[in-house]
C-alpha cells in the first residue's frame, strides 16, 4: 500500500503505472467523498498536489493553458480579466474550503454533467492534453467525456492541462441551484461573445451527459447579432433561449425534473446573451 | 432602534413586573454560556470525541428495501473477519425485542420484516471503523422484497404492515355547532414535504461495560431517562444497571427524543466486554432518527362579512412513516392547534396521523403545529383576499385574548399577547429596494438574475403551540442544589439536574437562576446523568419553565434551610408574624428589623453544606374527550412574522430578504440567548419553506446527504428584527415561556405568503419548488 | 467563569493532552496490508501516524490518531465546513484532504489557533451569543480567521460568501455574523492606533 507524492509529472505517470491499480488524487474532494461513502476503495494512490508542472497557467500564442492543477480559488481569483465566465463559475464550486483544494483537472477528469468548468471550456472548444508513459496527446474536451463521468483517459494517463483560445469579448456564467450558496447545479450554462471570430460561443451543464453546445442557437444568434455595435432583437434573443432549450433533453432526478431544467436553460440562455450584449 | 442583524427588546409590560437590579450573570441579564470557552477553543467533548482504552467501533447494517421479509441473516462470514469482536442481530436482544416513545412497536432490530428503508438488521464491533464497515458489508441477509405501502391515504384502510395496525391515531375534534355555517367560505388543499432537523453532530455514543453485567452509556439525547427505561428493557436489566450521562450534544432539535443506536452500542459493548463507541455518518444519521411529517392538509374556513370567524373544518394526516415514535402527541398539537391563534367558536377537525414504509416520523420543532400553521395561515389570506379585507386586519379581528376559549374547549388562563406579537412584527421597518450586489438577489452565487427579473412580496404569519407536556402526561423535572463553601472560602453552588444541553442554553439559566435565588457568583454544573432524577425531555419548549422551575423550587429550598439554620443558632425567628424577618440579600443573611444582623454567606456554610433536591410538576392536564375536548394543555405561545422576498418569477428561485416578528416570550431570562433561539428557529422555518425536503419515492429517500438536502447557508439567512413581547406569565418560574419552537412555526407560512404576494400564484406545498413557480402555468 | 463543564459533560471524554490512543485494530490484519506510517506537521509540531489504513482522511486522523478532536464530523463530504483546517494556508475540509498525502504540509487546527488564551474571534463569539450547540464553532472559527487575516476588513457581504460553507443549525447565523463584525471594527480600531 503506497501514496506516491510525486513532485513531477514524469514520476506521477511512472508511479501511476508502477503501482498496481493505482489511482489518482488531485484536490480529493470528490475521491475523498467517495471514499468516505465508501464507494471507494483505493489500493495504491498518486498524489498530484506537488507536481509542479500542473500549477499556473500561461498564455502562447493565443492559446491560454491552463493547469490541471489549477484550484478554483485561484480561478476565481485570477481570471476575472481573461476568462471571467471561468472565474463566475469557480465561486459557485461548493464552500470556500472545496475551492481551495479541488482543481480543474479534477473537474475534468470526473466529468459530472454538473461539473461547473465544463460549460465554459467546451464553448471555447477547449483541448485536454494528457501524458502517459507513451508521452503526451491531446483531444477535444467533448471529444474527451464520453459520457457521466466517463472519459477517454487511458490508464496511466494524468491530465497535465487544459488549453483554450483566447476570446476577446465578454462571458457569462449562469447556474441554477436552489440555495443561494454551495449547490450542485441543477442546470448551468456559459456564454461568450466571440467578437473576434463574431461567434456566439454557448455551453450548457447538468442537461446532457456531457456538456452540450446549442449549435443551431449558436448560430442562429451569431448571424443576427450587429457585432459592430453589439447588439441583436429581442426577438433573436428569446428564440435563443429557446432554441438552447430545445437542444438539451435532460433528465429528472432529485435535484430537479427535465422540464424545469429545459425551462431554466431557456431563461438562462436568454438572460446570459442580453448581460453579455450590455456588458 | 434596530440594527442590522440586531435584535432590541421591548417590553409591554409594566416597569413593575421588571427585575430589580438583576444580580451579576443573574436572571434578566446576558450572562454568557459557561460551556462557551471550552466549545470555542475545541475543548468541549461532544458525544463523537469521546474515547476509551481498548474501544471498539460499532456499525449498524441498515436494510436496502422499504418493504421487505427477511429470509435469512447470515453472520458467520462477517463474525469470522479477524478484528471483528462482535455481531448481533434481533436474536441477540436479550430484553424486550423493541422499543418506542409511547409505544414500543419498533424493533431493536428488525427480525421477520422490514418497514423501511434504513431499518437496522445488525450491528458489528470491531478494532477500526473501516473494518466494522466491511463487516457489516459480510453479513448475508436474503430478503424478499415486498410492495412497499407508500400513500398515507391508503394505509388508513390497507392491510396492516404491523401488528398493531396502521392508524396511529385518530383525533377527531368536534367544538360548537358543526352545522354552523359563515357568508363566506375559503376552502384549500395544502401539503408539507417532510423535514429533517439535520442537526449538525450526528448520533454518536459510547459504551462501557461495567464489569458487573451493567453498562455505561455515554450518549447525546435529549432526554436521559427515558432512554435509559427503552436501553434496560431491551437488555433486560434493572434500570439502575445502566447509567447514562450526558455527552456533548451537537444540537437535537427533536431528532435525539427518539433511540437511535443506544440499545445497539449496549448490547455490543456488553457482548465484548470492552467499550464500544457508535458514530453515524451523515448519511446513516438520515436513516437513525425520525423526521418531520409530511402532511396533506384540507381545510374550509368560514366567515361573516365583516371578517368574524365563524367556523374552522380541518381534515389533517400526517404521514408517519414505519413505527409510532411520538405520532400520537404530534397530531394532538396539529389537531389542537389546527385554527391558529384566532376565536374560532365552532370547530370540526379531524386529524389522522398513519403507518406507512416511509421513514419513521417524530418529533421535530413545532411538532405537528408547524404543518397546520402552514395551511391555516394560508386560509386566512384567502379569506382576506375573498373578504377585500387586510389580511393583517383580519387576524388582529380575531386574535385570541386572555379568557378565550381555544377549540378543545379549554379558555386560554395565562398570557395570549397575540394582537401584540402582531403589531410588533408589522411595525418593523421595511429594508430597501435599492441596487444591490447580484450575489443579494434569487440564485445568489448562480448569477441567474438582474434586479429587473426580481419581483418583491411581503407576507405575514401568526401561529401558537402549547408549551410542555400535554393530554394529562404528568410532566416534571427534577434539580438537586448544593450550597458550600469552595475551596477560596467563597460560597460555591452546585446544580444537579438531568435537563439535556442542546445547545439552547440551559447550562447559563440553571447558572443564572440559582446566582438569582442564592446571591453566590460561583454556580457549578454536575454533568447531566442519570444519578439524580428524571428531568423530561429538552423539548415541548418546556426546560425553561420545568427545569428552570425544578432548579428554582431546589435553590430556594436551599435558601430557606440556610435561613433555618442561621435562626436556630441565632435563636431568631425566621417568619414574622405576617412577615419574613430573615432573608437572603445580596450574599448576606440579614434581619428586617435589626440593620446590624448581618451574616455573609460563607460564614452561614461554615457548618457544612446544605443540599436540596425537588421535583418541579406543572400544573396538571386533562386527557382530551371523544369530541377532542378537554384542559389539555399548560400554556400557550405566540409569534407572528413578516417576511419580505424576492422572486425571480422565471426561475423559480427565492431570496428571503428580511424577517421581523413578534414574539411572546413571557420574560427573557436571558436576552441574546431569546434571540439566538429565534434567529435560529427562522432560518429552519425559512429552510422548510424554501429548500429543506427528504425526499422520498417509493419509500427510498433520494438525498440523505448534505449536498443534496440543503439548509441554509450565511447567504440564504436574512436579516432578523426581532421584538420580543414580555408579559410575564402567571405560574410560570420568573414568568418566562419558552422560546424555542414558535420561531420555526410561522416564519414558514409568512415566507410563503410573501412569494405569493410576489407571484400571485397559489403555492400550496412546502417547500415551495423553483418549478412550483417557474412552470406554474404548465400542467402537473 | 465559575461552573465551567470541562471538557463537554462526559466524564470519559478525552483529556487534554492524552496520549495518542493506541489502537489495536490497523496493526491487525487485514487493514495491516492497507497502512501506511508517516509524519504529519499539526499546529507546528511533527506527529507519527503509526499504520493508518490508506484510506483515513485528514480528519479521521486528527480526532482519532492524533488526539485532535477539535475538527468536528458532521458530513463527511465538505458540505458543511465543520472539520475547516488550514493546509498550507489554504483553508479546507479536512474530511476531503488524504490524511497521507496531508505529509509536509502545515497542518494548522483549532486547537492551534487559542493555544495562548482565547483569540480575538473566540473572545467576540463568547461575549454575542454566537454559541448555541458549538459543534460547527471551531470549524467558523478557523474560517473567521483565514478570512479576517488576509482581508482585516471585508464587507457584510463577503463575509456571508466566506462563512457560506460553514454551516449552522442552531442559530442562523445572526449572533455568529455580529462576532465577526466585532472582530472587524476592533482589528480596524487597532489598525488605526
Amino acid at each position: 500500500m503506497t501514496v506516491a507524492r510525486p513532485r513531477t509529472l514524469d514520476d506521477a505517470v511512472d508511479a501511476l503505472t508502477e503501482l498496481q491499480d493505482a489511482e489518482l488524487l488531485a484536490g480529493g474532494t470528490d475521491f475523498m467523498v467517495e471514499v468516505n461513502f465508501g464507494h471507494r476503495r483505493p489500493r495504491n494512490v498518486v498524489a498530484l498536489r506537488r507536481v509542479e508542472e500542473l500549477r499556473g497557467w500561461h498564455e502562447i500564442d493565443g492559446q491560454i493553458e491552463l493547469g490541471a492543477g489549477l484550484t478554483y480559488r485561484s480561478m476565481e481569483r485570477e481570471f476575472d480579466e481573461l476568462l471571467p465566465a471561468l472565474a463566475s463559475a469557480a465561486r459557485t464550486v461548493g464552500s470556500p474550503q472545496i475551492r481551495s483544494v479541488g482543481t480543474l483537472g479534477g473537474n475534468v477528469a470526473t466529468a459530472s454533467p454538473a461539473g461547473d468548468t465544463l460549460p465554459l471550456l467546451a464553448a471555447l472548444d477547449a483541448e485536454v492534453d494528457l501524458r502517459g508513459p507513451e508521452g503526451e496527446r491531446s483531444l477535444a474536451l467533448t471529444a474527451f467525456i464520453t459520457g457521466v463521468k466517463q472519459t477517454q483517459r487511458r490508464e496511466g494517463e494524468v491530465i497535465r492541462a487544459v488549453r483554450v483560445r483566447r476570446a476577446d469579448g465578454p462571458q457569462v456564467y449562469c447556474k441554477v441551484g436552489t440555495r443561494n450558496a454551495m449547490v450542485i447545479a441543477v442546470s448551468c450554462l456559459a456564454l461568450v461573445l466571440d467578437t473576434q471570430a463574431q461567434r456566439v460561443r454557448c455551453a450548457l451543464g447538468a442537461v446532457s451527459p456531457a456538456p452540450l453546445r446549442p449549435s443551431e442557437a449558436e448560430a442562429l444568434a451569431s448571424a443576427a447579432i450587429d457585432w459592430s455595435a453589439l447588439t441583436a432583437p429581442p426577438d433573436v434573443v428569446t428564440r435563443f433561449g429557446e432554441m438552447a432549450a430545445a437542444a438539451c433533453s435532460p433528465i429528472t432526478d432529485h435535484r430537479g425534473t427535465a422540464d424545469y431544467r429545459q425551462h431554466s436553460i431557456a431563461v438562462m440562455a436568454r438572460r446570459a446573451l442580453s448581460r453579455a450584449l450590455a456588458q | 432602534m434596530i440594527a442590522p442583524h440586531g435584535v432590541r427588546a421591548s417590553t409591554t409590560a409594566p416597569p413593575a413586573a421588571r427585575p430589580r437590579t438583576p444580580p451579576r450573570g443573574g436572571v434578566g441579564s446576558d450572562a454568557a454560556r459557561p460551556d462557551g470557552p471550552p466549545k470555542v477553543s475545541g475543548a468541549f467533548a461532544f458525544s463523537s470525541d469521546l474515547y476509551a482504552e481498548h474501544m471498539l467501533w460499532g456499525r449498524t447494517l441498515r436494510s436496502p428495501h422499504p418493504a421487505a421479509r427477511i429470509v435469512d441473516v447470515d453472520v458467520s462470514e462477517a463474525a469470522a473477519m479477524p478484528g471483528v469482536h462482535a455481531v448481533v442481530t434481533a436474536r441477540d436482544v436479550p430484553g424486550r425485542p423493541t422499543y418506542g416513545l409511547e409505544h414500543p412497536d419498533q424493533p431493536v432490530f428488525a427480525d421477520d420484516v422490514v418497514r423501511y428503508q434504513g431499518e437496522p438488521v445488525a450491528a458489528v464491533a470491531a478494532d477500526h471503523p473501516e473494518l466494522a464497515w466491511r463487516a457489516t458489508q459480510a453479513i448475508r441477509v436474503t430478503y424478499e422484497e415486498l410492495d412497499p405501502l407508500v400513500d398515507a391515504e391508503e394505509a388508513i384502510d390497507a392491510a396492516p404492515i404491523h401488528p398493531d395496525g396502521n392508524v396511529f391515531r385518530h383525533l377527531p375534534i368536534r367544538h360548537g355547532d358543526p352545522d354552523a355555517r359563515g357568508d363566506v367560505t375559503v376552502e384549500g388543499t395544502y401539503e408539507v414535504g417532510m423535514q429533517d432537523q439535520a442537526f449538525m453532530g450526528p448520533e454518536s455514543g459510547l459504551a462501557i461495560p461495567d464489569g458487573d453485567g451493567g453498562v455505561e452509556l455515554y450518549i447525546s439525547t435529549q432526554w436521559l431517562h427515558v432512554d435509559r427505561e427503552q436501553v434496560a428493557a431491551c437488555l433486560d436489566l434493572p434500570p439502575d444497571r445502566v447509567r447514562l450521562t450526558l455527552a456533548g450534544v451537537g444540537g437535537a432539535f427533536g431528532a435525539r427524543e427518539d433511540v437511535s443506536l443506544q440499545v445497539h452500542v449496549c448490547l455490543l459493548a456488553l457482548r465484548t466486554g470492552r467499550p464500544v463507541k457508535m458514530l453515524y455518518s451523515r448519511e446513516e444519521s438520515f436513516f437513525g432518527h425520525v423526521h418531520r411529517h409530511p402532511a396533506r392538509l384540507w381545510y374550509r374556513h368560514h366567515a361573516e362579512r365583516d371578517g368574524t370567524l365563524v367556523k374552522v373544518e380541518a381534515r389533517l394526516l400526517l404521514d408517519g412513516g414505519a413505527y409510532a415514535s411520538s405520532s400520537t402527541a404530534v397530531i394532538a398539537n396539529a389537531s389542537c392547534f389546527a385554527a391558529g391563534p384566532y376565536r374560532v367558536p365552532n370547530a370540526v377537525i379531524d386529524g389522522w396521523v398513519v403507518r406507512t414504509n416511509n421513514p419513521p416520523c417524530g418529533a421535530m420543532r413545532g411538532f405537528g403545529a408547524v404543518q397546520t400553521c402552514f395551511a391555516h395561515e394560508a386560509q386566512m389570506d384567502k379569506l382576506a383576499a375573498a373578504l377585500d379585507l387586510d389580511p393583517i386586519e383580519l387576524r388582529l379581528r380575531n386574535v385570541l385574548r386572555t379568557g378565550d376559549t381555544l377549540v378543545t374547549g379549554q379558555v386560554i388562563r395565562g398570557t395570549a399577547p397575540v394582537r401584540e406579537v402582531i403589531e410588533a412584527a408589522r411595525d418593523h421597518p421595511l429594508p430597501s429596494e435599492d441596487d444591490a450586489d447580484p450575489l443579494t438577489l434569487p440564485g445568489g452565487a448562480g448569477r441567474t438574475a438582474d434586479r429587473a427579473d426580481v419581483l418583491r412580496g411581503i407576507g405575514f404569519a401568526v401561529g401558537f403551540k402549547n408549551l410542555m407536556y400535554s393530554e394529562g402526561f404528568d410532566d416534571f423535572s427534577t434539580a438537586s442544589v448544593r450550597l458550600e463553601r469552595g475551596g477560596d472560602g467563597e460560597p460555591v453552588a452546585t446544580v444537579h439536574c438531568a435537563a439535556a444541553e442542546v445547545g439552547q442554553g440551559f447550562v447559563t439559566l440553571a447558572q443564572q437562576i440559582v446566582r438569582s435565588v442564592l446571591g453566590v457568583d460561583q454556580v457549578i454544573l454536575r454533568p447531566a446523568d442519570t444519578q439524580v432524577g428524571s428531568a423530561g425531555s429538552t423539548s415541548a419548549s418546556r426546560q425553561t419553565w420545568m427545569s428552570g422551575g425544578a432548579v428554582q423550587t431546589a435553590a430556594t429550598a436551599v435558601r430557606d434551610a440556610l435561613l433555618r439554620r442561621v435562626g436556630e443558632r441565632r435563636g431568631v425567628d425566621v417568619q414574622g408574624a405576617r412577615r419574613q424577618l430573615l432573608r437572603l440579600d445580596d450574599g448576606a443573611i440579614v434581619h428586617a428589623d435589626d440593620p446590624s444582623f448581618r451574616i455573609p454567606l460563607a460564614e452561614a456554610l461554615e457548618n457544612g453544606s446544605i443540599e436540596e433536591t425537588r421535583e418541579y410538576h406543572h400544573d396538571p392536564t386533562d386527557p382530551l374527550d371523544a369530541d377532542g375536548q378537554g384542559d389539555a394543555h399548560v400554556a400557550f405561545a405566540f409569534a407572528a412574522h413578516r417576511a419580505v422576498v424576492d422572486v425571480d418569477p422565471e426561475l423559480g428561485l427565492i431570496r428571503v430578504v428580511q424577517i421581523a416578528t413578534g414574539q411572546d416570550v413571557g420574560r427573557a431570562l436571558n436576552p441574546v440567548q431569546v434571540t439566538g433561539q429565534i434567529e435560529g428557529g427562522i432560518a429552519q422555518g425559512l429552510g422548510l419553506a424554501v429548500m429543506e425536503e427528504i425526499l422520498v419515492s417509493e419509500g427510498k429517500v433520494l438525498n440523505p446527504s448534505f449536498t443534496d438536502y440543503l439548509i441554509p447557508t450565511t447567504l440564504d439567512m436574512p436579516p432578523v428584527l426581532a421584538t420580543l413581547i414580555e408579559q410575564p406569565e402567571p405560574g410560570a418560574p420568573f414568568g418566562a415561556k419558552g422560546v424555542g419552537e414558535p420561531p420555526t412555526i410561522s416564519s414558514t407560512p409568512a415566507i410563503v405568503a410573501a412569494v405569493r404576494a410576489a407571484t400571485g400564484l397559489d403555492l400550496i406545498r412546502v417547500p415551495v419548488r423553483p418549478p412550483d413557480i417557474a412552470l406554474a402555468d404548465r400542467p402537473v | 467563569m465559575s461552573g465551567e463543564p470541562t471538557p463537554g459533560y462526559a466524564a470519559a471524554g478525552r483529556s487534554e493532552g492524552s496520549a495518542v490512543p493506541d489502537e489495536a485494530g490497523p496493526s491487525e490484519a487485514p487493514l495491516a496490508a492497507e497502512s501506511e506510517t508517516y509524519e504529519l506537521t499539526v499546529n507546528g509540531r511533527a506527529l507519527s501516524v503509526q499504520s493508518a489504513w490508506i484510506g483515513e482522511s485528514l480528519l479521521h486522523v486528527l480526532r482519532e490518531r492524533l488526539g485532535l478532536p477539535g475538527s468536528k464530523n458532521a458530513c463527511e463530504q465538505g458540505e458543511c465546513g465543520s472539520c475547516s483546517v488550514l493546509l498550507d494556508d489554504a483553508l479546507v475540509c479536512a474530511c476531503c484532504v488524504l490524511a497521507a498525502d496531508a505529509v509536509g504540509s502545515a497542518i494548522t487546527t483549532v486547537e492551534g489557533l487559542g493555544a495562548d488564551g482565547p483569540t480575538d474571534v473566540q473572545r467576540a463569539f463568547l461575549e454575542t451569543g454566537a454559541v448555541q450547540c458549538g459543534f460547527c464553532t471551531p470549524g467558523l472559527i478557523v474560517t473567521i480567521h483565514d478570512l479576517l487575516d488576509r482581508d482585516a476588513e471585508p464587507s457584510d457581504l463577503a463575509i456571508q460568501e466566506a462563512l457560506a460553507g460553514n454551516l449552522c443549525r442552531c442559530t442562523g447565523y445572526g449572533r455568529i455574523l455580529e462576532a465577526v463584525h466585532r472582530v472587524r471594527a476592533e482589528r480596524a480600531g487597532q489598525a488605526a492606533r
